[in-house]
């Protein structure tokens, strides 16, 4: 017992010193955008006030319960059962605080959703389970790549259920809605490596759904964008290429490659085998099928599936479709 | 019968009549179909406690999924329907119905020294179809399960293959419960008050309770419509929230949160409500600032209405009305803070015994103060961005809901529970658990602020190793909070065969449900008692050979 007890607290002390391993404080990631103060300085003013009003609650509690344990032959004293006075002064104190809290919190929330006008602009889409970020130039990529020191505007939209985009270390955050357009914006003032969320709960893949902002010089940002904007180009081999654009394309999300079946059928060692589809035909799997599957998913369905894959028709090119098939060939059984 | 007057002091009845509300009439039906607001009060009390039971179940289940990263016990889909399931269950059928409809039930029309609530047959009928709302749980739990997460959010509800339909019909059944006790206490409130018991003489747990039933009378109704809507458009494909059909999946949270956050409401409001009656018999002070508390909870039920859309600052709803929802939400701030400051102001000089149901509530006040003020950072527009969806929020409601909630239940139930049962349970396991739930609650809850302010968010069956340290110092609290929980089960449950027999009045209260015996007969009181001040302790004397207190005039 005394053990668990001893473990239990260095285990808190070891929260502590964690939270501040990364340069952020013992409550907040470091702060890495333009606008963080935006959100840092209200968040310190009320934690610094919930400090005072809980050390007084704390010490007037105690101090209450000591002073004034019942013991025997002590009766409790008469004393005033209402003063509009003091409960005026303790209602108009808070009442005078947050309204501070308030406008605070709007001075910061008008900045994060103001973008400035020059921001640099890149589409999201969200789906379950995966991030496809698509640049002004076309490439498209699964994590966040932008440049040092210029604003960025994000404008998300949602294939399926809600999602919603954070990235902690920028203090952003903003669902991403079906049927329509929402915005955010940020400035990195540092190149690094930072972590990308769904906060909004989406289904099996939602602890899944992560992506890494990488913010880059501006000069390594423009060679980076090149190079991910011609996948085939710089790839060594067709099934490199093939790999990359399953990643993109977020496939690995509901198709696994190691056997496991997910939401649809794992794409492990297919060639070679005849699929039994829910109307009652089969088929031996040969790359004509898997064009078509990509093409019409509604087309055949494995038995003991649903339909439930959007169509990639019009999204992948000929040559893209074929670095694919080589990478499906690729994970065969051995 | 057990109200004994004779001439100057009436004796608080000591002696139990040989029959009282429990054993005056036998079978199963006397039972499920009685009409006594106790017996229906108690039932209430037996079920909501096995849905606490079975919502806590599962929330040690997703503790020890969560004790460390990488996959524990159960795969992704299953942990989804496990938060959705405990969510579902703690707030529908534990938390929303706990106090008002279980102890409430018992309390209240003896509170008001009178024989039943106004429409005992609704009651009855409330209490019914919070057993067939139950039931259709218990339904969707077998046939399929639920994981859209208890908020049921479009259009993961339209996509998921779990049981939505037939647990949106269980929360549409236990609605009407709810809108038939809120209807039942407003009127039992209005028509049943004895002479002398002016709105101002009432006991503060009944204006609780009232504030309590407006909500439950004024917002469960668009509970029922969100939910018709949303069947309407599962079985006929309507397109009111589904984008793809020209829906709108916003004005679905709308809709949701325009009754569920002022059942945030129903919930916490009676919690005070039973501080209020707690803090002053402890005491032995007059509660402070009577008034104060009595209009702040009222307050509270009227701008509860007018700030739901502080859910939804990250939603896409518009700038302005998020910035209007924002400081609408200060607005309830200030009434909560009231009444922290005037329960404090009566202890001032008091003479305090920490008793169990005390312990409690002095648990409450801390944990309640926490809640509070971490509501704070999500009522202001900026820092909500930062916490919103993450563990942040977690913390903050489960030390408003628990640490609130359910710590206040906990406070009613062995202050009432020699009341209820006729019998003491023992003190020292009492105390000693009470503090067990304090620290285990703390222990589970306060490290998931800190890792919610960091980043983590919630719903996540997985997570970054960084947060390693937070879900594992929960995971234990979790144990420890269930371990001390299982200690007051165990001994509230050895108390009803081997505890004392209970006194009228243990613990030298001054409302009127202590002037009858202990189990109360089924009458409640052979004549209707006198009226005095709720909080004048001056009549009430203790008599150390008898371990009881008595009313001196």
């Amino acid at each position: 017992m005394v053990d668990f007890a001893v473990g239990t607290l260095s285990d808190l002390s070891r929260m502590a010193l964690l939270a501040q391993s990364d340069g952020g404080s013992f409550w907040l990631p470091p702060p890495e955008s333009v606008s963080s103060w935006a959100v840092d300085n209200v968040f310190y003013y009320i934690l610094y006030l919930s400090y005072f009003f809980f050390a007084l609650i704390f010490a007037v509690l105690v101090l209450f319960v000591v002073r004034y344990r019942r013991r025997p032959g002590v009766e409790a004293v008469k004393t005033a059962t209402h003063s509009t006075l003091l409960e005026a002064v303790w209602s108009l104190i808070p009442l005078g605080l947050v309204i501070i809290m308030f406008y605070a919190g709007f001075v910061g929330y008008v900045e994060l959703r103001s973008p400035p006008e020059q921001a640099y602009e890149i589409l999201v889409t969200a789906r379950k389970w995966s991030w496809q970020f698509t640049y002004p130039d076309g490439t498209m990529a699964t994590d966040l790549h932008v440049p040092v020191g210029e604003p960025v505007r994000l404008v998300m939209s949602s294939e399926d259920v809600i999602h919603s985009l954070s990235i902690p270390a920028f203090r952003v955050k903003m669902d991403v809605v079906p049927g329509r357009y929402t915005r955010t914006w940020f400035q990195a003032k540092q190149p690094g490596k930072f972590d990308l969320y769904c906060t909004e709960y989406c289904g099996t893949g939602h602890s899944d759904m992560l992506a890494s902002v990488v913010v880059h010089q501006r000069e390594a940002f423009d060679a980076w964008l090149v190079e991910a904007g011609d996948i085939l180009g710089n790839s060594a081999t067709p099934v490199e290429a093939g790999e990359k654009l399953f990643r993109l394309h977020g496939c690995g999300s509901c198709h696994s490659t190691d056997g496991t079946p997910r939401i649809g059928p794992t794409l492990k060692g297919i060639f070679g085998e005849t699929h039994r589809f829910s109307d009652g035909s089969s088929l031996a799997v040969d790359e004509n099928y898997v064009r078509q599957s990509i093409n019409e998913p509604g087309a055949k369905i494995r038995e003991g599936y649903k339909n439930q894959m959007p169509t990639y028709k019009g999204r992948l090119s000929n040559d893209e479709i074929t670095a694919l098939i080589q990478y499906l060939k690729s994970l065969d059984g051995g | 019968m057990a109200t004994t007057v004779d001439g100057k002091t009436a004796d608080f009845p000591t002696d139990r009549g040989p029959l009282n509300y429990l054993n005056c009439d036998r079978g199963i039906l006397s039972w499920a179909f009685t009409l006594d607001h106790k017996r229906i009060g108690l039932m209430y009390l037996i079920s909501i406690m096995a849905s606490l039971g079975l919502g806590g179940l599962f929330a040690m289940l997703i503790r020890v999924e969560l004790a460390h990263s990488g996959q524990q016990i159960v795969d992704e889909n299953t942990y989804n329907q496990l938060f959705t399931l405990h969510g579902a269950i703690m707030v529908f059928l534990f938390i929303l119905p706990g106090i008002p409809a279980a102890l409430g039930n018992f309390v209240l029309p003896i509170m008001l020294g009178a024989k039943d609530v106004a429409f005992p047959r609704l009651n009855l009928a409330s209490y019914h179809l919070w057993v067939i709302g139950a039931l259709f749980f218990l339904l969707a739990l077998v046939t399929g399960g639920l994981d859209t997460g208890w908020t049921l959010y479009v259009p993961y509800a339209f996509q998921t293959d779990t049981r939505v339909l037939t647990a949106g019909v269980g929360a549409f059944i236990l609605g009407f419960s709810s809108i038939f006790t809120g209807i039942n206490f407003v009127a039992t409130i209005h028509t049943l008050r004895p002479p002398g018991m002016t709105w101002f003489k009432m006991p503060l747990f009944l204006w609780a309770l009232y504030a309590t039933a407006i909500i439950q009378v004024l917002a469960t109704p668009v509970l029922g419509i969100t939910l018709l809507l949303l069947a309407a458009e599962l079985v006929l494909g309507i397109g009111i929230f589904d984008p793809t059909k020209g829906g709108d999946p916003i004005l679905f949270q709308h809709f949701f949160w325009f009754y569920s956050h002022p059942a945030v409401y129903i919930m916490i409001l009676p919690a005070m409500g039973i501080m209020s009656e707690v803090i002053p018999t402890f005491s032995r002070k007059h509660i402070f600032g009577y008034r104060f508390i009595a209009y702040s909870s009222v307050a509270i039920a009227l701008l509860g209405f007018l700030v739901w859309g502080h859910h939804m600052f990250v939603s896409s709803q518009s700038s302005l009305a998020s910035t209007i929802f924002s400081l609408l939400t200060f607005s309830v701030s200030i009434p909560s803070a009231i009444k922290v400051f005037n329960w404090l102001a009566t202890m001032y000089k008091g003479s305090i015994a920490l008793d169990t149901p005390m312990l409690y509530a002095l648990s409450f006040i801390l944990l309640f103060g926490i809640g509070g003020l971490t509501g704070l950072f999500l009522a202001t527009l900026s820092t909500d961005v930062q916490l919103h969806d993450t563990y942040f929020v977690v913390a903050h409601f489960h030390y408003t809901m628990v640490g609130g909630t359910l710590i206040a239940f906990m406070a009613g139930l062995h202050y009432w529970w020699p009341k209820i049962t006729g019998r003491m349970y023992n003190e020292f396991w009492g105390r000693l658990c009470s503090i067990g739930v304090f620290a285990g609650f703390n222990l589970t809850f306060f490290p998931q602020f800190v890792m919610g302010s960091r980043g983590m968010p919630r719903r996540y069956h997985d997570f970054p190793e960084k947060f390693e340290i937070f879900h594992f110092l929960s995971s234990i609290g979790a144990f420890l909070m269930g371990l001390a929980m299982l200690g007051v089960l165990i001994y509230l449950l050895y108390s009803l065969f081997k505890g004392r027999r209970a006194p009228a009045n243990p613990w030298g209260s001054a409302t009127l449900e202590w002037q009858c015996s202990s189990p109360p007969p089924k009458e409640n009181f052979a004549e209707t008692p006198s009226v005095s001040d709720p909080y004048d302790y001056d009549h009430i004397k203790y008599d150390p050979e008898k371990n009881c207190y008595y009313r001196v005039n």
